[in-house]
């Protein structure tokens, strides 16, 4: 068998190899963990019920979002909620552990806040108790959500003991039409693959659209690897990156960012290294994508139609989508677009940076919500939400009739009791329209910030690309 | 640390639906909090278990009988997908699950389950599907074996099915090791490897934000 070369995955598992502890299972090194206020404390008073302390505080970095409401002032802060908060912050001081605190730059969705403060880096392993922890991967670092046995774990150790994954390689191939985002290639590949197809897999993003695009759009990408099933998504590193991180306040300078480029373009995969599965997508037959039902899998184009069960043969899968359709209050065979909605939520660790706001503002620009909506527009971060402020996007917003919040997860998994209404229908940026995510039976679409920004104008999902302008 | 797992037979409980996610499975306002432990179990599949008034929901197979005692459930693909709350494993631990028997899990569920004790086999679906056909025969009183020692499952009807499971992991729920103590054993390592991380990647190590 001729010999192939290491893919980028390879390359960062060796370089954070301790200890091998069996042909498949390794010791790695934790070069960043991220706490946040829901499972923050809990790890801290964890290990300090063991006896133990934290080994490197200075590789941990911690900062509220979960639990904190996002109203203005943070009024309506839950006792719970606020318990978290002061928790955090007693434990990381007591700790060494650096939190950026709640109206301070540096604030935020922790997964906005790792690569917006240089935090994240090419080649860093960086885990965090959250599922989407894989979003770092966008900045070509190897990031993974873990639970909390093993965020005390890492706390106690700095190392965390993980068997080696498979590899995927997704190559998303020409030139995005007019409308289309990285949130649509995203969807579209999971409704292509199944919520499952990336299971047990680390998946790298590839191919001509992926190099094209920014490096906010990356992030969004490898956001919903874990929607296909897998724990970790990539995409190798490049001038874009390194020119996003420049600068950056945790980024190194002078010297060491010399040093620290050279080793990031050893990084990508070598041109010969083989993947345990290929999957290529041609990205110019993509349309804007909105969700119909309740795992992330059930996808269609906005221009489309909701899938008929009685088409299904499968008798599972076509039980599957009768679920869905009736959770979702749905008919077969209706076309998406036209479907009335209730509220639009524009934010989330998937969709809240810049360039997600700028691209939702474009829509909303000189235009009104639609009476029977209720939209928020919710920053990922303190400083997104003063770098938009400084652009003017929050007063383009409450011009047009949406709310401007504060930074935070919110509404994308209600834990801080920011809900959508039983039985009403949400369009929302965010990552998952699982039962009952935003609220006891809330109906949730998931959809691009372009496509939010459209629904909350129409009154109802509607296609941004036939909107006049 | 987690109890030892060692030999089951049991109940078993089919909830077939693929995609059951995390949230399905334990609610995030049910997690907030850092004395949450010990109330989940009634909250496990809330939304499936009880109706929009409170009440419980009498076609949930786990608020029938004999399924209300089941302590191994077996699942549709892709059970646990989602969120990576702990929570959930914990929900269910609490209402007296010791393992789940499905054809593929969530990754971070999967790993979750092992650090609690809780014994998550894989194996084909066919394998699966037999089993809850099976299940649903006897209407849930033909009891579920399993030999982790063996890597066994026994059918209601007798039938041996040998699955396969990582040896670190077998052995870790067999004497149900506490992964940080023994990690903690390597501290040597863990700092020799950060000492000459330090001088191969000087900016892991020394990320101060500039003035």
């Amino acid at each position: 068998m001729a010999s192939s070369g290491r893919t980028m995955l390879a390359k960062i598992w060796n370089q954070h190899v301790i200890a091998r502890l069996s042909d498949d299972t390794d010791l790695l090194h934790i070069d960043r963990h991220l706490l946040h206020d829901l499972g923050g404390s809990r790890g801290l008073l964890d290990l300090k019920g063991r006896g133990l302390s934290v080994h490197n505080p200075e590789l941990t970095f911690a900062t509220p979002d979960h639990a904190i409401s996002t109203a203005p002032g943070r009024a309506g802060t839950s006792k719970i909620g606020q318990e978290l908060l002061a928790a955090l912050r007693v434990e990381t001081s007591a700790s060494g552990i650096q939190m950026f605190d709640i109206d301070e730059p540096g604030q935020g969705i922790v997964h906005v806040i790792g690569p917006e403060l240089g935090l994240s880096l090419p080649g860093c392993v960086i885990v965090c108790g959250d599922s989407h922890t894989c979003t770092h991967g966008g900045l070509g670092a190897l990031a993974f959500g873990i639970g909390s046995s093993e965020l005390t774990h890492v706390l106690a150790t700095q190392a965390l003991i993980q068997r080696r994954p498979n590899t995927m390689r997704v190559k998303f191939e020409g030139k995005l039409p007019l409308g289309v985002t990285a949130k649509d290639l995203i969807l579209a590949l999971i409704g292509h693959v199944g919520a499952a197809g990336g299971t047990g897999y680390a998946v790298e993003y590839a191919g001509s659209a992926i190099r094209e695009m920014p490096v906010e759009g990356r992030l969004t990408i490898c956001n919903l690897s874990i929607e296909l099933g897998a724990k970790v998504g990539m995409v190798a590193p490049d001038e874009k990156t390194f020119e996003y991180l420049r600068g950056r306040p945790y980024a190194p300078e002078g010297e060491m960012w010399d040093q620290a480029v050279k080793a990031w373009r050893e990084l990508p995969s070598d041109a010969d290294a083989r993947f345990d599965h290929e999957v290529s997508i041609d990205v110019t037959k993509i349309v804007p994508q909105v969700t119909w039902g309740i795992s992330p899998e059930h996808v269609i184009g906005v221009d489309g139609r909701i899938p008929d069960p009685k088409e299904i043969d499968d008798p599972a899968r076509r039980a599957a989508f009768e679920t869905a359709l009736d959770y979702m209050g749905l008919q077969a065979g209706a076309a998406i677009a036209g479907t009335p909605v209730d509220w639009v939520f524009i934010g989330s660790c998937t969709n809240s940076r810049l360039s997600d706001l700028r691209a939702a503002a474009e829509v909303a620009r000189g235009r009104k919500v639609a009476p029977s909506v209720r939209a928020w527009i919710v920053p990922g971060s303190e400083t997104v939400k003063r770098d938009a402020m400084a652009e003017g996007l929050d007063t383009v917003f409450i011009d047009a009739g949406f709310e401007w919040r504060e930074p935070g997860c919110s509404m994308c998994l209600a834990a801080n009791g920011e809900t959508v209404a039983p039985g009403q229908r949400s369009v929302s940026t965010s990552n998952r329209n699982f039962v009952g995510r935003q609220g006891p039976r809330a109906r949730t679409h998931l959809a691009s910030p372009a496509t939010a920004a459209a629904a909350a104008i129409a009154g109802a999902i509607a296609d941004v690309r036939t909107m006049e302008r | 640390m987690p109890k030892p797992f060692n030999k089951l037979s049991a109940i078993a409980a089919p909830i077939m639906r693929s995609n059951i996610d995390t949230d399905v499975i334990i609610r995030i306002e049910r997690l907030v909090g850092n004395s949450i432990r010990g109330t989940l179990g009634k909250w496990a599949f809330g939304a499936l278990r009880y109706l929009p008034n409170g009440s419980e929901n009498p076609e949930f197979i786990l608020n029938r009988e004999p399924y209300r005692q089941a302590e191994i459930l077996v699942t549709g693909p892709n059970f646990g997908c989602g969120s990576s709350r702990e929570g959930a494993v914990w929900s269910l631990q609490e209402m007296g699950i010791r393992a789940v028997i499905g054809s593929s899990f969530g990754d971070i569920f999967f790993a979750n389950c092992f650090q609690n004790g809780i014994l998550p086999i894989i194996v084909d679906k066919a394998i699966v599907d037999s089993l809850a056909a099976e299940i649903e025969l006897t209407q849930g009183a033909g009891r579920v074996g399993i030999d982790l020692e063996q890597q066994t499952i026994i059918s209601p009807t007798g039938k041996q099915v040998r699955f396969e499971i990582d040896p670190r992991r077998r052995e870790g729920l067999l004497q149900g090791l506490d992964e940080v103590a023994l990690t903690l054993q390597r501290d040597d390592e863990i700092r020799a490897f950060q000492a000459s991380d330090r001088a191969a990647r000087p900016w892991i190590h020394f990320a101060r934000k500039s003035a």
